[in-house]
């Protein structure tokens, strides 16, 4: 672990802001809050045994904001955007958006989940139709609509296309303008390139981002990837397993607009080693059994031959 | 070098092989049936008669057992009489292949043996208008009774303990009770349709409603559908071509009951052509007869299949099977 570590004394704090960033999240934070989460609690309780998942999360969004969640597998980062889209019932603690408290799901909050989730009875524009039609949108008005957001994202060629003739970069490009054709206050995305190759995960990332400038609307965005996190990233909020908990909000310092060119500039370097500083060296020892070291095998082959 | 590669587990074959074996799966039970039929030394357990001899009470065309036979040739040549002649042959009830297929065409242009009597299209006929009122009023409970069990656990928990246990009970054990209520004709049969697929049918289709995947369900929940809309144009939709395709195979079934329910009351349609046949052992034509059978059902779910493929393009497993 510490071979790939780089010597974090040749790193900057990645708590140092360039003048531009720093200006930047003055702006962000004067804006209105979208998302308000406050002591937010959430218990699995089954037969045999009660499973604290979120133990007392509190977060603020702020209107236009990209905030991305890390955590190590099993910190509910997951059950965290499922309680914000209203598809699971928090224990305690409220999640407010505009002020209001969310009781269920509804059109205010969209999401892109990670398998693809299009509707495979529907062409491309049905699918982005979809939203508005059962929010009581007519015909033309929805087909009108669905055409400018497939034109935006450059897949009006496709209209007429079914879902399983799309790549997996093309369904989720299409999901994502689905949640956004009902024009949500927020857009809730969990893992949703995690099933992709690397090469389209990278232009899919740089794709959100030329969306996310353009359009107005705030992203909570789920990952385990930590490039993806800074790269995309105003604030990462960090959690921790066992139970899920709010380690640390991190206000990435890396300038925008963003390149993958910036993957190797010191303030993302710090951020990185900062990050994977609370993730696999975390305060929280391992409790659970799937943590469990994997097991030193016994050698199987002539001891002469070694391959490294 | 070809059967190696036909014999692999979840290999799938060529188009060719598909063809050829597909022919085969016809070819081999035909093949089997002729061997018995033509081939004077497999089987034959019969002798039958074409010349008499001095057995007054042996007629030409009639069948003996080899063992009668052989008492017969024996006696008369004890007595110096001259013995009978004959043929191997199988029993009656086992038809040649081509004399199956002289029936095909001769039953059809046979008339009725009696004067109110049906020619044999019009008890198909009949026949085909029972399994469509029976599969017709089955699915329009059926279907929708299973679409909202398999959508709501409460309206599953109502139905379906019942349904399991009623679906147990054989349909044709309800004839005599379905004759005293609906009488005689075709209602009673209809009924014994229904009885035999309705509580499959729930069952069923409520498991495929379960198979949804329930990620669309929750995507379109966030879209901001609301509860009605959710089942009429995610769940329905997301289940259509599996429904089909289940309906197709209880369709099958539907036929397997037609037998039983029309011999319920007054007998009709196909079976009544079967039955007559049988009584006046004119066996080519009751196997001519259960041919078609096996032909129509085989043929409307083949005539289904593609329209399924019409119907749901986006569906690939669809595409692709059978």
């Amino acid at each position: 672990m510490n071979d790939i570590l780089l010597p974090r004394a040749l790193l900057p704090s990645y708590l140092e802001q360039p003048e531009a960033v720093r200006a930047r999240f003055e702006k962000l934070k004067q804006r209105e809050v979208i998302l308000r989460v406050s002591q937010l609690s959430k218990i699995f309780a089954s037969a045999e045994k009660r499973t604290l998942a979120l133990k007392d999360i509190n977060l603020v969004t702020h209107r236009r904001e990209f905030l991305c969640v890390v955590g190590p597998s099993g910190c509910g980062k997951s059950t965290l955007v499922r309680i914000l889209a209203g598809l699971e019932q928090h224990t305690s603690g409220a999640v407010l958006l505009d002020g209001q408290p969310v009781t269920g799901p509804g059109r205010d909050r969209g999401m892109v989940f990670q398998g693809y989730t299009l509707f495979p009875w529907l062409t491309v524009k049905k699918n982005v139709m979809f939203g508005l039609e059962v929010n009581g949108h007519g015909k033309l008005d929805s087909e009108r609509e669905a055409m400018q957001w497939l034109a935006l994202i450059g897949l009006e060629k496709f209209a007429d296309a079914y879902p399983q003739q799309l790549s997996g970069g093309m369904k989720q490009r299409v999901a994502i303008v689905r949640a956004l054709a009902n024009q949500p206050r927020i857009l809730l995305m969990d893992e949703p390139f995690g099933a992709l190759d690397a090469q389209t995960r990278c232009r899919m990332q740089a794709h959100l981002l030329e969306i996310w400038r353009k359009i107005d609307i705030t992203i909570v965005f789920i990952t385990h990837d930590l490039d993806e996190a800074i790269y995309l990233a105003d604030r990462i909020l960090v959690l921790s397993a066992h139970p899920g908990e709010v380690q640390e909000l991190i206000e990435v310092p890396v300038p925008r607009p963003r390149s993958m060119q910036q993957l190797v500039t010191p303030a993302f370097l710090a951020t990185k080693a900062r990050l994977e500083e609370l993730i696999y060296i975390g305060r929280h020892a391992p409790a659970e059994e799937q943590d469990e070291d994997y097991p030193i095998l016994a050698r199987m082959t002539n001891v002469a031959d070694n391959v490294e | 070098m070809a059967q190696q590669k036909w014999l692999q587990i979840h290999r799938p074959l060529s188009a060719r092989a598909r063809r050829v074996i597909g022919i085969a799966s016809f070819v081999l039970p035909l093949l089997i049936w002729s061997i018995v039929s033509y081939v004077p030394w497999v089987w034959h357990p019969q002798i039958m008669i074409t010349d008499p001899g001095s057995a007054p009470y042996l007629d030409v065309g009639a069948h003996l057992s080899r063992e009668g036979f052989d008492n017969e040739v024996a006696d008369a040549q004890r007595e110096g009489r001259a013995p009978p002649r004959g043929i191997a042959a199988n029993p009656v009830y086992l038809p040649a292949p081509h004399q199956v297929l002289r029936a095909f065409y001769t039953s059809f242009t046979t008339p009725p043996p009696t004067k109110d009597g049906q020619w044999l299209h019009q008890s198909l006929w009949h026949s085909i208008q029972i399994i469509f009122w029976g599969f017709v009023i089955s699915s329009a409970f059926g279907v929708p009774l299973g679409i909202l069990c398999g959508a709501y656990a409460a309206i599953a928990r109502l139905n379906e303990p019942f349904v399991e246990f009623f679906r147990y009970l054989p349909a044709p054990a309800f004839g005599a009770l379905a004759v005293a209520i609906l009488g005689i004709y075709d209602g009673p049969k209809i009924a014994v349709i229904v009885i035999g697929t309705f509580f499959q049918q729930v069952l069923i289709i409520a498991n495929t409603t379960r198979k949804l995947d329930p990620a669309l369900l929750e995507a379109a929940l966030t879209l901001g559908t609301r509860s009605r809309a959710l089942l009429t144009r995610v769940v329905v939709p997301g289940i259509l071509p599996d429904l089909y395709r289940d309906q197709r195979i209880l369709l099958g079934w539907a036929w397997t009951y037609l037998i039983v329910a029309e011999l319920i009351g007054t007998t009709s349609g196909i079976t009544w052509f079967i039955t007559q046949q049988a009584r006046y052992q004119h066996f080519p034509n009751v196997y001519a007869a259960i041919a078609m059978i096996g032909i129509l059902g085989l043929g409307i779910d083949m005539i289904l299949a593609a329209f399924g493929r019409r119907l749901f393009p986006w569906d690939r497993s669809l595409a692709k099977g059978a």
